[in-house]
């Protein structure tokens, strides 16, 4: 029951965020200022973890593929579809649900314990749309693109690692790469991102604006904020899977 | 002028507002006291719509806010300046910024237009060189003048102060009172002010509600309290020695 209550005031939330912003000029400068928070301000963490991910997978197929039956430039083919269809999207979605997630929940929560949101509402702002809508609009912007960047640079970690540890030349790895090589693939990994980013930054921003209380709330909301993105990133990876991979 | 009528609000099973009505008047500062608990920032909090009372009328100059449309609320809402008791700047604009967020949002003034008159407020409130400062890096008499500042930085018909001199020092609160008193009377505002601090009443206050356990108990000039006989108002004034 209580999971029926909270869905409905989510919804009710995203039809408050999704109205027309007050002052366009406005709205455009907070673009700008969240995908630079969101965006760059995520780019070291998923350059480090993308190139460690894809280094690490080839080392554990490169493992797991020793029996010398198989040509070693498959390592390659499973290395480039595991990061693309599921390690790049879902981890990187993970990540920024703990750091993005997180960010978004307590700094809105914050504006709602020290009545920054009440301040607007009487000022005659819809504070819903005003302290999320650029929130969500810059996060659905920039993730996939961390998304895509990330599956780059596996894969650029994948060739690194192979060639170092000895497991599998540069060129087989790219013939593998170049192996039945499937756009579809991108298309659903993508279709994932764009759902996970909206995913974090819409209830990341829910619950922060449903925080009441001081500052121990604003830090259970942060939490929440992390472990509810993070479900709801789960359970729409597998949706959608079964949706997209087995028609 | 702000008339409240048969205002009731209830929290769950508590009866927080026990059909309050009482009239605020323009050009005054109108003073609402009683004891912690009482129910005045909530009442405060219904006046603003931030509240919806469960039964009576609040009406500005004629206009009946909770009978009102969303549209017609928001052109109320646009009257209303509020100074919260924690101030409620925003904190990641700095305090030319907040004053200006008003005007940025509901004018269409220039870039120019707009930095005269958020100097022109600063300097109503004596705030000057700190335009580039933080909320953060100010102390708490600047902040609530701040606050005063982006009240009025609309020129609003209504100001609403929530315990505008809590937390400070007694001068300090003085010259915040002074303040309030100075802009209700320089531009004919209907102020209302929520307060422990019976200080200020007796400096400024003009027009006396009080509120005890949810009810209005007493209502009127300041000079009426000494005679009103109400032993309850009695009592609260004694405690605060006068
Ligand atoms: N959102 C709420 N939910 C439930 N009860 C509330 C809520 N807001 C206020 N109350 C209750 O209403 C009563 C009046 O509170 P209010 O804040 O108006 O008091 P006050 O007169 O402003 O006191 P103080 O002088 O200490 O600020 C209190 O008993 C409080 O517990
Ligand atoms: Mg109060």
């Amino acid at each position: 029951m209580r999971f029926f209550q909270h869905f409905g005031e989510y919804l009710l939330f995203l039809k408050a965020v999704f109205t027309k912003p007050e002052k366009g000029k406005i709205f455009v400068k907070q673009i700008f200022t969240e995908s630079n928070n969101i965006g760059v301000g995520s780019f070291a963490i998923i350059s480090l973890i993308s190139t460690f991910i894809g280094a690490v997978s080839t080392i554990q197929i490169g493992y797991q593929l020793v029996s010398g039956i198989l040509p070693d430039y498959l390592i390659g083919r499973i290395v480039r579809d595991s990061n693309i269809l599921e390690f790049a999207p879902t981890v990187t979605a993970l990540v920024l649900a703990g750091k993005v997630g997180s960010n978004i929940a307590s700094e809105i929560g914050t504006m709602k314990v020290t009545e920054q949101v009440d301040a607007l509402e009487i000022m005659g702002i819809n504070a819903a749309n005003y302290t999320s809508l650029a929130k969500i609009v810059s996060g659905v912007i920039t993730i996939p693109m961390l998304v895509l960047y990330a599956m780059m640079l596996s894969l650029i970690g994948g060739a690194i690692s192979g060639w170092a540890s000895g497991i599998i030349s540069v060129e087989s790895f790219v013939k593998g790469l170049r192996t039945d090589f499937m756009g579809y693939n991108v298309v659903f990994a993508m279709t994932k991102a764009y759902t996970f980013s909206f995913l974090i930054t819409s209830v990341s921003a829910f619950q922060g604006f449903r925080t009441e209380g001081g500052a121990l709330e604003v830090g259970e909301s942060s939490t929440k904020a992390v472990v509810y993105s993070c479900m709801s990133i789960i359970f729409f990876d597998y949706i959608i899977s079964q949706l997209m991979l087995f028609k | 002028m702000i008339v409240i009528e048969n205002v009731n609000k209830t929290f769950g099973t508590k009866h927080v507002l026990k059909d309050i009505s009482a009239n605020l008047y323009k050009g005054k500062c109108n003073f609402i006291i009683g004891a912690s608990g009482g129910g005045k920032s909530v009442l405060m909090k219904c006046m603003v719509g931030l509240v919806t009372p469960e039964t009576g009328s609040i009406t500005f100059d004629g206009r009946d806010f909770l009978k009102l449309n969303y549209k017609e609320k928001i052109n109320v809402r646009k009257d209303i300046g509020m100074l919260f008791q924690n101030t409620a700047l925003f904190d990641s604009l700095n305090v030319e910024e907040n004053v200006a967020f008003p005007l940025r949002m509901f004018t269409d003034f220039t870039e120019e237009q707009i930095m005269d008159r958020v100097n022109f407020c600063l300097g109503r409130v004596n705030l000057v060189n700190l335009n580039k400062l933080f909320p953060s890096n100010i102390s708490g008499g600047q902040k609530k003048r701040v606050g005063i500042a982006r009240a009025i930085a609309l020129n609003p018909k209504y100001l609403f102060c929530d315990e505008p001199n809590s937390g400070l020092d007694p001068l300090t609160s003085r010259v915040i009172d002074e303040l309030i008193k100075d802009i209700t009377k320089e531009y004919n505002i209907t102020t209302v002010i929520n307060t422990h601090d019976m200080k200020s009443l007796f400096v400024m206050g003009e027009n006396i509600v009080f509120i005890h356990q949810g009810a209005k108990w007493w209502e009127g000039e300041k000079a009426g309290i000494r005679s009103s006989g109400n032993k309850e108002l009695l009592a609260f004034m004694e405690a605060s020695e006068f």
